[in-house]
């Protein structure tokens, strides 16, 4: 298997990859560390879920990520009265053809930025979820592939914002990481604020790395290796999330791969062939704050608070 | 600041957490729906019942606070009913089992869940008040495992385990458990008696010897299979006739029924003792007298107790638990003379009986010496049409020794030793009643001795000068097979209970393998108080050691465990853990002597740049040894020679 993509001895991906994210941050000024999520999260093959309040830069990161890997790019902005199709495309009569075609929509693309997913009826959403589990679209009896790589940001305003239909708990697992970016500090800011447009900025990035460089790398990922203590950490990490009084419902199965996963790409972004109880600590935070629930006796206290008693209270091994 | 406690609810009981108490709470009250009124027990699992169908069918309220409140009292009032009172055994485990059902209506928190699983364990307690056989002890430890696997779902409020997980778990803790329990049973100073004071009816019920014998009484006690107590001899098992277990002894007659009289245990022995010694230990059930069973004559007294004038081993305190004591007798003996007062009492007769003493005074006539007399006493019992039988004719009120001597000629036991020592009174020859038991059954099993109430017996002693007590058995003189083979040889088997007949039957042998394991768990487990835990302990070889001691020892044993379990966990890492990480914790052991603590959850790279943050001199040297450490444990390769030693010597250089 490794002899099909030997990247590990290879350091020209990471090399691009690192010049890809600091190429972003000159677009995201004082965001490195949401970046490189991002980017981990391309690699684990994962989708991005970036909650946040207008303004703070979600478009800007989705479309500078899109012109650094070289993926095609495509903006929907969800609203309450968007239709499925007008995510999947739709078939229309043509005269000319005496028939029907399909025009797809423009979920067939590779990087997807979906604005304000909460703002679109249950119905579209899981339209455009279903697309993002499967890789694929059914419209018309007829199944298409969606291109590789496949990458969705889908943003969300916080939900107690007028006017929205939160995904439910089942429908947030499709999401590999929750990230928020938050306001910039102040010297990052008062560089904006003298910057240049941002606009005109992304539009200016130069490509990095080609679709084909990427999906190497996302291979390369699943090779990093994953030591025996390692796992035992792991265990122990979800382990306690089960059994610790502080949440509602332990992490499942699938959030510890989700978890291993998105550490294998951070430990491959930190250019190792190893996965180290840092990785998984460094995405921890954003793998697993949309899929844990506070227990009644801690309702009052911030989710990334508890997250963080659960990495203080488990042993490394 | 109350008000604030007050103001957070306590979080709701799951339904699962509540099915599982349920469940418990019926296992425990199970034992009990014996004693207790069947109100109470249609009571408590229609309450349950009612509680758990609720649970199914979310429609369903649970009862209003006046309600619960009427049931409440109507509850109290009915066990006042029952009982005439609220306080001892059966009242208060009445009321305990209809109050925690009460309870079970009103239970939404987890507060009531605690409150519950507090009753319940009580309850398990109670159970002891009323049976302490193996098969309880096996019954509760189920009931505690279940109430723990309650306790359990209690606590976890919202992730149910599924029922087989609790259970294990709850096994679990309990095994983990176990050896505590064992040095806390074995090594906890015990006091004589129970921990805590009993209620006065705790002991109503047991069977055995009275101080009185009416007639009837003794064929009474026959009719009962129930064990009486259990040798261990500790040589062989002495002849048939000389197996007289000697309790109360009769002096007073009223013309009915024969009673003891006011006599104090002595510590002194008031006779002499030759021939060979008999040596055995006896378990003796409570039988809520205060007298103890020894073959006669003993001549060796169990702590706290003493010999009366009568020779009847007397306990301070009645036998209200098992009681296990070593005794030495002597089938030979020789009790010298007689008191004045004594032949007094042993003289008495109340008025009556004409033909009787009649008899008496013309044997006393023909005869030179007062040993002739009992000599033909019991060749007239012998030879004339008496019959020994367990069902003898009803009695009359007046001249009863008359009656059954020239009249009916039927009788037991009891018939006989009266109208014997009777007889011998007339004639002016001292005499008393002795009552206890004769024989017993032999378990080849587990090698010791049965004794059961239907080996229940009276005999007859008189006092002849030069002689002094001697025993005559008149039942002897008539069924020779009663005193040789038992009660089971002289009586039609049909008459005796089940257990008292003897028999080559497999359910007789399965019965006594029983009685076997039985034997064991009273011999170790219940009778374990003070006398034995200092045999045993100093059978361990710690020498006399008093309850300060026993502490110590207690709490020196818990501590090993303790740290055998400690040492054990750690065992277990350090065998698991390579080099690499030997090396690791020798390096953070040696930073932490600095100051510097690793937490328990930085990875070693996190760790060694907070080091190099804190020791700027080093931070090559730091950042080199976590990237190293970190790739030996973690990384791709088998950790080989060549690294450990790079390792071990970057962390040799290491001089912080």
């Amino acid at each position: 298997m490794s002899a099909l993509h030997p990247p590990i001895s290879e350091p020209m991906h990471r090399d691009r990859l690192e010049a890809a994210v600091s190429q972003v941050g000159t677009v995201i000024l004082g965001k490195q560390r949401a970046i490189r999520l991002a980017l981990t999260c391309v690699l684990a093959r994962g989708h991005l879920l970036i909650e946040d309040l207008p303004g703070m830069g979600k478009t800007i990161l989705a479309h500078a990520l899109a012109s650094s890997l070289g993926l095609q790019y495509q903006r929907i902005q969800f609203t309450s009265d968007l239709l499925p199709a007008d995510i999947l495309g739709a078939a229309i009569y043509e005269t000319q053809r005496a028939g029907f075609v399909f025009h797809p929509g423009p979920v067939f693309s590779q990087l997807i930025l979906a604005d304000e997913i909460n703002r679109a009826t249950p119905k579209t959403q899981s339209a455009l979820l279903e697309a993002m589990e499967e890789h694929q679209v059914t419209t018309e009896g007829e199944t298409r592939p969606l291109p590789q790589p496949f990458f969705v940001i889908a943003t969300q305003n916080p939900s107690y914002q007028v006017g929205t239909f939160p995904l439910p708990e089942s429908q947030l697992d499709r999401f590999l990481m929750r990230i928020e970016l938050g306001y910039p500090d102040s010297e990052a800011e008062r560089a904006l604020l003298q910057g240049r447009d941002r606009r005109e900025l992304v539009t200016q990035l130069a490509r990095r790395l080609s679709s084909e460089d990427l999906m190497t790398a996302q291979s390369a990922v699943a090779d990093v290796y994953v030591s025996s203590p390692l796992i035992d950490y792991l265990q122990s990490l979800l382990q306690f999330s089960r059994q610790s009084p502080l949440f509602r419902v332990g992490l499942s199965p699938r959030a510890g791969l989700a978890l291993l996963g998105a550490a294998r790409a951070w430990a491959f972004l930190s250019q190792r062939d190893h996965v180290l109880p840092e990785d998984i600590q460094a995405v921890l935070p954003a793998v697993v704050g949309h899929r844990l629930h506070p227990s009644e006796e801690f309702l009052n206290e911030p989710i990334p608070n508890l997250v963080a008693r659960l990495i203080t209270a488990v042993a490394v091994s | 600041m109350l008000n604030k406690r007050h103001a957070k609810p306590s979080p709701p009981l799951s339904d699962v957490a509540l099915q599982w108490l349920i469940a418990a709470l019926g296992f425990t009250v199970l034992p009990h729906l014996g004693h207790l009124p069947v109100w109470a027990g249609i009571l408590v699992f229609g309450v349950a019942a009612w509680r758990g169908w609720i649970i199914g069918n979310p429609r369903m309220k649970l009862p209003g606070r006046w309600l619960r409140i009427s049931l409440t009292l109507l509850v109290v009032l009915a066990v006042l009913l029952s009982f005439k009172t609220l306080f001892g055994r059966e009242a208060g485990v009445a009321l305990l089992a209809a109050m925690m059902a009460m309870k079970l209506l009103e239970a939404r928190t987890h507060r009531d869940g605690l409150v519950l699983l507090l009753l319940g364990y009580f309850l398990v307690m109670s159970n002891l008040l009323y049976s302490q056989s193996p098969l309880m002890a096996i019954y509760l430890f189920g009931v505690v495992i279940v109430l723990l696997a309650a306790q359990i779902m209690v606590r976890r409020q919202h992730v149910a385990l599924p029922t087989r997980g609790a259970l294990r778990l709850s096994l679990r803790l309990s095994l983990q458990a176990l050896p505590v329990m064992l040095i806390l049973f074995v090594l906890f100073p015990r006091i004589p008696g129970p921990l805590w004071g009993l209620p006065k009816d705790a002991h109503s019920g047991l069977t055995g010897l009275d101080d009185k014998m009416t007639p009837g009484a003794i064929s009474q006690l026959i009719a009962s299979p129930e064990v009486a107590f259990r040798v261990r001899f500790a040589g062989p098992v002495p002849p048939a006739n000389q197996l007289y277990w000697r309790g109360p002894v009769l002096w007073r007659y009223d013309g009915t029924s024969w009673t003891r009289s006011l006599d104090l245990p002595r510590q002194r022995f008031p006779y002499t003792v030759q021939g060979k010694s008999i040596d055995y230990t006896v378990v003796l059930q409570p039988h809520g007298n205060r007298w103890l069973f020894a073959l006669e004559l003993p001549y060796s007294l169990p702590p706290d107790s003493g010999l009366t004038t009568a020779f009847e081993m007397l306990r301070r305190n009645p036998v209200n638990e098992l009681m296990r004591y070593p005794v030495r007798s002597y089938p030979h003996y020789q009790t010298g003379d007689l008191e004045p007062v004594w032949r007094w009492r042993a003289l008495q007769l109340p008025p009556g009986n004409p033909r009787a003493r009649a008899l008496a005074l013309e044997w006393r006539a023909t005869q030179a010496e007062p040993a002739g007399v009992v000599r033909t006493a019991l060749a007239y019992i012998r030879e004339q049409d008496f019959f020994y039988t367990l069902e003898p004719p009803a009695e009359l009120v007046e001249h009863n020794i008359d009656h059954f001597l020239f009249d009916t000629r039927r009788g037991f036991c009891e018939h006989f030793a009266s109208s014997f020592v009777f007889l011998m009174r007339a004639a002016g020859i001292p005499a008393r009643v002795v009552t206890g038991y004769q024989g017993g059954e032999i378990n080849t099993l587990g090698g010791y001795f049965i004794v059961r109430q239907s080996d229940a017996h009276a005999w007859a002693e008189v006092w002849l000068q030069g002689q002094g007590w001697i025993r005559v058995d008149p039942t002897a003189a008539v069924s020779p097979a009663r005193i040789e083979g038992g009660i089971q040889a002289a009586i039609d088997p049909v008459s005796l209970p089940f257990m008292a007949r003897r028999g080559v039957s497999w359910l007789h042998e399965l019965a006594l393998s029983w009685d076997t394991l039985n034997t064991l768990w009273n011999e170790w487990v219940l009778a374990y108080g003070p006398d034995l835990q200092r045999e045993f302990l100093s059978g361990l070889g710690f020498g006399p050691i008093d309850g300060w001691g026993m502490t110590i020892g207690m709490i020196v044993a818990l501590g090993l465990l303790i740290a055998l379990f400690a040492a054990a966990h750690l065992l277990s890492r350090r065998a698991a853990a390579d080099p690499a990480v030997r090396l690791y914790e020798r390096f953070c052991a040696r930073l932490a002597r600095r100051g510097l603590m690793r937490q328990a959850h930085e990875g070693p790279l996190d760790f060694t740049a907070r080091a190099a943050l804190r020791y700027p001199q080093w931070a090559a040297q730091l950042r080199r040894i976590g990237q190293l450490y970190a790739s030996l444990r973690y990384g791709r390769a088998l950790p080989d020679a060549a690294a450990l030693r790079q390792f071990r010597q970057s962390i040799g250089a290491f001089k912080g």
